[in-house]
């Protein structure tokens, strides 16, 4: 595991170094701002962060797709991954490395939100427990994002195809199965519950702890990752 | 040092490499020559554990590339065909990277990336970031990188591909340099570059080895094709017979050439019978002005060796289809 380290800081580098990154960075800055401008800075609503967290939860279905498409699918096309893969390097080492460097740079981009915080809690005041919640919330729902976008760039060399397949598969698990658990009646709506993101986060930005959502989130992210290093190794019998 | 059993690599239905065996000892250069498409690469890949063969065994320093792949990637340095890098690193913070990846702490990255800028000669460029350097220069960094942990055993894949005619000679010396210290196997497509840098050569053609040996004994197994050619003024059907008599001819071909007969000689391998020639001639008072011998090349026996190869698969596709 030594080498996750020097993995993950060329993977930040490299997104920092990546125009794509700021691009979806500003865009995703811009549409939380929406939300905070047209739902919480107007004038006799509530003073809550909940429309603009959950609003950037859905951002985010298509933000970190973006953020991701370039991880594994770019060393596939540049064929750096050949020089990587017979480094004394394990596929686990790897996919961690892009996973952390990706979280990172997720985090750093969370941060500049708080201003959003800072500007509510200034004139309105806000319980920090709930807002702190959110974020752990929006940590969360951002690992396993993060996860289902590395298994989706793994798969391909084209950065477009990873892009759409990351869409692809956390639009099924949020909009697609939130749609559905409404719809539905008794246990189809109990399973669909289970894995329904929407909700789970929900929870988090409602301001309950749940540790079924907690749970729900980590072993999302454990499943992608794993995933992920099991397409990396299958396709050296390709 | 390393030694192939029987490896054998499918590509869909397509064999990529068909049972190639070989070994190189210690302190070799071994070229590994063939046209395109010829299996090198993917020799190459199994050898540095990029890709796992479909059966046969390979091990270098006596690990298993497929089960102790993680030793031999920290004894190997490999250059692959195209150098891949991550043109928007600096060439100093590529090698660092590279160089925490093999373990290397601080000081020993700062003693290795001093090294290995020395020998592929980047001082010039160490701090450039990559997508701003030529071809020849990135090889150049390919090439440092893959020596930055001083492996045991050095694999380049195509190392002068792409290179001026001066890099390639630098290239060249560099590569015997190393030699000196590393166990090498540098695959090539193209003849003298082999010939130049390498103990021996292994001839690769349609995913089999044709042929294998160093250039010398690859020369000596050619010479039973090499031939006198000898020009001579005189009846051409009595010269003929004359030299067909002679021991050690086995074939001769007559060509006139404005007066004089030029003789195509095929002789035997054990016996130059050049001297005979001459004597016959002398007495039976014909002119001679000229007689030579004509070793064929390496470069020959390369280009008949693998097109007899293509050849005959193409012949078997070609039955494939009929069928």
């Amino acid at each position: 595991m030594r080498n996750v380290v020097p993995l993950t800081q060329r993977e930040l580098a490299a997104t920092f170094f990546s125009p794509v990154a700021y691009i979806v960075a500003a865009v995703f800055l811009i549409t939380s701002g929406y939300f905070f401008l047209a739902d919480t800075l107007v004038s006799g609503h509530e003073a809550t962060l909940r429309p603009m967290i959950d609003g950037m939860a859905r951002i985010l279905v298509f933000a970190i797709p973006l953020l991701t498409m370039r991880a594994l699918a770019d060393e596939f096309s540049t064929g750096t991954i050949e020089t990587l893969m017979t480094a004394p390097v394990t596929d686990v080492e790897v996919v961690l490395g892009k996973f952390f460097g990706q979280f990172i740079f997720y985090a750093a981009l969370l941060v500049t939100t708080v201003l959003h915080v800072a500007i509510v809690w200034h004139y309105g005041g806000i319980e920090p427990g709930v807002v702190m919640l959110a974020y752990v919330g929006l940590l969360l729902l951002g690992a396993m994002f993060i996860a289902v976008g590395l298994f989706a760039s793994s798969l391909t060399r084209y950065q477009l195809l990873a892009a759409l397949g990351g869409i692809a598969i956390l639009s099924l698990l949020t909009f697609v199965v939130d749609q559905l658990a409404r719809w539905g009646g008794g246990n189809w709506r109990l399973v669909l519950g289970y894995v329904n993101v929407i909700g789970h986060f929900e929870d988090f930005s409602k301001g309950f702890l749940d540790s079924r959502s907690i749970v729900f989130f980590l072993t999302g992210t454990i499943l992608f990752l794993f995933l992920a290093v099991k397409v990396l190794e299958s396709r050296r019998w390709r | 040092m390393i030694h192939v059993q029987n490896l054998t690599k499918y590509y869909g239905d397509r064999k990529a490499i068909d049972g190639i065996s070989f070994h190189i000892q210690e302190g070799e250069i071994v070229g590994f020559l063939g046209p395109n498409g010829a299996g090198k690469t993917t020799t190459i890949r199994i050898l540095t554990c990029y890709m796992p063969a479909h059966s046969g065994s390979a091990k270098i320093a006596g690990f298993d590339v497929f089960t102790q792949s993680m030793d031999v990637r920290r004894i190997i340095g490999y250059l692959p065909e195209n150098v891949p890098l991550y043109t928007a690193m600096r060439v100093r913070e590529y090698l660092n990277f590279r160089g925490k990846l093999h373990g290397l702490d601080h000081n020993a990255r700062a003693a290795a990336i001093k090294r290995v800028t020395e020998l592929a000669w980047l001082g010039d460029f160490i701090d450039r970031p990559i997508h701003q350097l030529s071809k020849g220069m990135k090889q150049r960094v390919g090439l440092a990188d893959a020596l930055l942990h001083d492996p045991k055993v050095l694999i380049l894949d195509e190392p002068t591909v792409g290179l001026d005619p001066t890099q390639i000679r630098e290239t060249r010396n560099l590569i015997k340099k190393l030699g000196e210290r590393h166990t090498i196997l540098l695959s090539s497509h193209i003849l003298p570059e082999v010939e130049a840098t390498c103990h021996r050569t292994i001839i690769v053609a349609g995913g089999k080895i044709v042929a294998s040996g160093s250039p010398e004994e690859l020369k000596e197994r050619i010479r039973g094709g090499s031939r006198i050619i000898t020009e001579i003024a005189g009846p051409s059907s009595d010269i003929s017979t004359a030299l067909k008599s002679v021991n050690g001819v086995k074939k001769v071909e007559v060509q006139s050439v404005n007066g004089w007969n030029r003789l195509l000689i095929e002789t035997n391998r054990e016996r130059d019978p050049r001297e005979d020639i001459v004597r016959i001639a002398s007495q039976k008072n014909w002119s001679l002005r000229e007689i030579r011998f004509e070793h064929g090349s390496l470069e020959e026996f390369f280009v008949e060796i693998t097109a007899r190869q293509l050849a005959g698969a193409r012949a078997d596709d070609a039955k494939e289809v009929t069928l």
